[in-house]
């Protein structure tokens, strides 16, 4: 604080933090609070706000915890996002790995440039992509057609429409944060544990992971959160029985026309995600101030 | 063959480079270097950096395969094998251990590549904690350790793999100077107490000389000279080494003949004589090199005249540093005992050397 002021002024400092407090204030606690606010009261006719009925109570979360479907999708989405989580980590460790010990400068420059542009799009139109990809009478299917690989198209709609799809979404903020750990490892110590006799898949173990492990927590944590609050993956490469729970809040607000047990919902997958988070970055012991560089 | 005083086990393995050569694109990084270290030897490869002494063992530890030529250790042939499968272990100049593992699991990573068991790497590890003086420090991490300790957990977690040969890439240039000669003695105790061949690269040539049973003298990607500390000193078979290895004076000069060894030749300082080089013809334009120890204010058969310009007191020994009348500077070492009786700064003053304390070799 005093660092701010002595760098840039009585002022410019004071803007500065005014303009941090606003942000706080105004963009993160005031519509938190609301939701809360929200979520505590019981959905009345106009009339009746601020009448006799209109207490607080938890009767929008208790009735997310009596309805078994709701339950089950809530569920479903907690473990399908760590899944998604997972997944990713797949495809991005070997990239981000590669990319930070052997790849020469343009071949960095190259893969980097590659893996941005489509993220100059909206994420709805590379969702949308996906979509056609997909499709049943799409160029997928019809690809492992022509090579003999499947003898019918596969609905790939579904649960594993929504994998690739999320995945795909999602693979920056995996990379970036293991491409960034991995790439401070001195490659004397990789070259060490293979001098020592040990195999690739112990120097990985043993000695890139360790190092990287706060990337890799930062980039599971960033896509976990991500693929939980997804909507627009779910809603276009979903099925019937792959419902994500932020379709169930979108429905609460836009369809069942009821705000407080919308935002309930949404209360509660904000809860769990958060608890998620916590919980495995002290599992991973990576501190939460890691995470946030 | 090294004394090796104390110890008893079976010979190392020695290693032997035919004919190696590495290039980088357009760039020669090491050219037909050939030369046997023997088994149980402490082996030094000495040059200024950007000289290929680093690639040469990155060679020998299998990291690089050479363009040309062969690697034998222990009279088998290495080339095709990876670092892992060679009888080899290398300490890093950055010792590279692993920060995030406690010390003794740093020890017994090699034998944990190797599926020993968890009781056996412990003991085994807690077994060199003793060998390097570390006793207590297993559960430790590197972090926690100073430069001195850390150097000697790399010495350990090398030898646990009970390598044949250590190759060691400059492992002391991050240490003070103090904590540095300390370690030279200790290196040069562990090796031989273990008796295990080390190949060792340095730019710093008083360590070279001072820990080697032979060195080999790189400039370049080539190797200018292998031979014992003293013969290097005395006997430099090349101008590169006559002025690498230690100090010296180089002057110019003509040779006029050549009778039993000794040179006779024409300096800008009159005729001198000293010990003739390799490849020395009459007639042929050379240098006479004379080390400043070999310069004596009083005595010798060459005389030279010098103003003396400046006089650097260094604790054992005085540098003076003087001009000879054509310009061309000259170096004499003095005994701190005799600075008494030595030339003023500003006085001309004579020095002189014997014949066989100076070599004369063919200008390049």
């Amino acid at each position: 604080m005093s660092e701010l002021y002595r760098r840039f002024g009585g002022g410019l400092g004071t803007v500065f933090l005014a303009l941090v407090g606003v942000w706080l204030a105004g963009m993160v606690l005031a519509p938190n609070v609301m939701m809360i606010d929200y979520a505590l009261r019981p959905n009345l006719p106009p009339s009746q706000i601020g009448g006799p009925n209109d207490v607080y109570s938890l009767d929008n979360i208790l009735y997310l915890a009596n309805e078994g479907v709701h339950r089950a999708i809530f569920f479903k989405t907690v473990w399908a996002s760590a899944l998604v989580a997972f997944v990713t980590f797949l495809v991005c460790y070997p990239m981000a790995f590669w990319l930070a010990q052997h790849a020469t400068v343009n071949q960095t420059a190259v893969v980097l440039l590659a893996l941005t542009i489509p993220f100059w799009i909206n994420e709805v139109l590379r969702t949308l992509a996906w979509y056609i990809l997909l499709a049943f009478r799409g160029p997928l299917n019809a690809f492992l057609l022509s090579l003999g690989i499947i003898d019918e198209p596969v609905r790939w709609y579904g649960d594993g429409g929504v994998l690739a799809g999320m995945t795909y979404a999602y693979i920056l903020f995996m990379l970036f944060p293991i491409y960034n750990a991995i790439e401070s490892l001195d490659k004397s110590q990789i070259e060490a544990a293979r001098d020592l006799g040990a195999s690739t898949w112990r120097i990985h173990w043993r000695v890139v992971i360790p190092h990287a492990k706060a990337g890799i927590a930062t980039g599971c944590v960033f896509t976990f959160m991500l693929a939980a609050g997804s909507y627009v993956a779910p809603a276009l490469l979903g099925a019937p029985g792959s419902r994500w729970f932020t379709e169930i809040i979108y429905n609460w607000f836009f369809e069942g026309g009821d705000w407080n047990r919308g935002a309930a919902y949404a209360l509660v997958l904000l809860v769990l995600c958060l608890a998620v988070v916590l919980v495995t970055l002290r599992i991973a012991r990576v501190s939460l101030t890691e995470v946030a560089k | 063959m090294p004394a090796r005083t104390d110890y008893q086990g079976p010979m190392s393995h020695s290693v032997e480079l035919d004919h190696v050569g590495v290039t980088f694109g357009t760039t020669r990084a090491v050219d037909d270097v050939s030369f046997t270290v023997e088994g149980g030897e402490f082996f030094s490869i000495l040059g200024p950096s950007g000289c290929g002494k680093t690639t040469l063992l990155r060679v020998i530890a299998g990291f690089l395969n050479p363009t040309e030529g062969r690697i034998l250790i222990g009279e088998k042939d290495m080339t095709p094998l990876g670092p892992n499968q060679r009888p080899t272990a290398m300490i890093f100049q950055s010792l590279a251990l692993f920060p995030l593992m406690p010390v003794w699991e740093n020890i017994a990573f090699g034998l944990e590549a190797r599926g020993v068991s968890k009781a056996e790497r412990r003991m085994k590890a807690d077994e060199l904690l003793k060998l390097i003086a570390l006793d207590g420090y297993g559960d430790r991490m590197p972090g926690e350790l100073s430069g001195g300790q850390r150097q000697r957990v790399a010495i350990a977690r090398a030898l646990a793999v009970e390598p044949q040969v250590l190759l060691l890439d400059e492992p002391l240039s991050a240490l003070d100077l103090k904590l540095r000669q300390h370690m030279r003695a200790e290196l040069r105790a562990l090796q031989k107490r273990t008796g295990v061949t080390f190949i060792y690269i340095t730019h710093d040539q008083s360590e070279a000389l001072a820990m080697s049973d032979r060195v080999a003298v790189m400039s370049a990607g080539v190797v200018q000279q292998v031979g014992a500390p003293r013969e290097l000193y005395d006997n430099p078979a090349t101008p590169f080494v006559a002025t690498f290895v230690g100090e010296t004076n180089a002057l110019s000069c003509t040779v006029k003949g050549i009778d039993n060894g000794i040179a006779t030749v024409e300096t800008a300082h009159g005729t001198l004589t000293g010990r003739a080089g390799d490849g020395l013809s009459g007639g042929a334009a050379a240098k006479l090199y004379v080390r400043p120890e070999a310069l004596k204010p009083k005595g010798g058969v060459n005389r030279l005249a010098a103003t003396i310009e400046r006089i650097d007191f260094e604790g054992a020994f005085a540098l003076a540093h003087g001009v000879a009348e054509d310009g061309t500077p000259l170096v004499a070492s003095i005994a701190s005992t005799e600075l008494a009786t030595a030339p003023a700064i500003g006085e001309k003053s004579g020095f002189g050397f014997e014949s066989a304390n100076a070599v004369v070799l063919p200008d390049v």
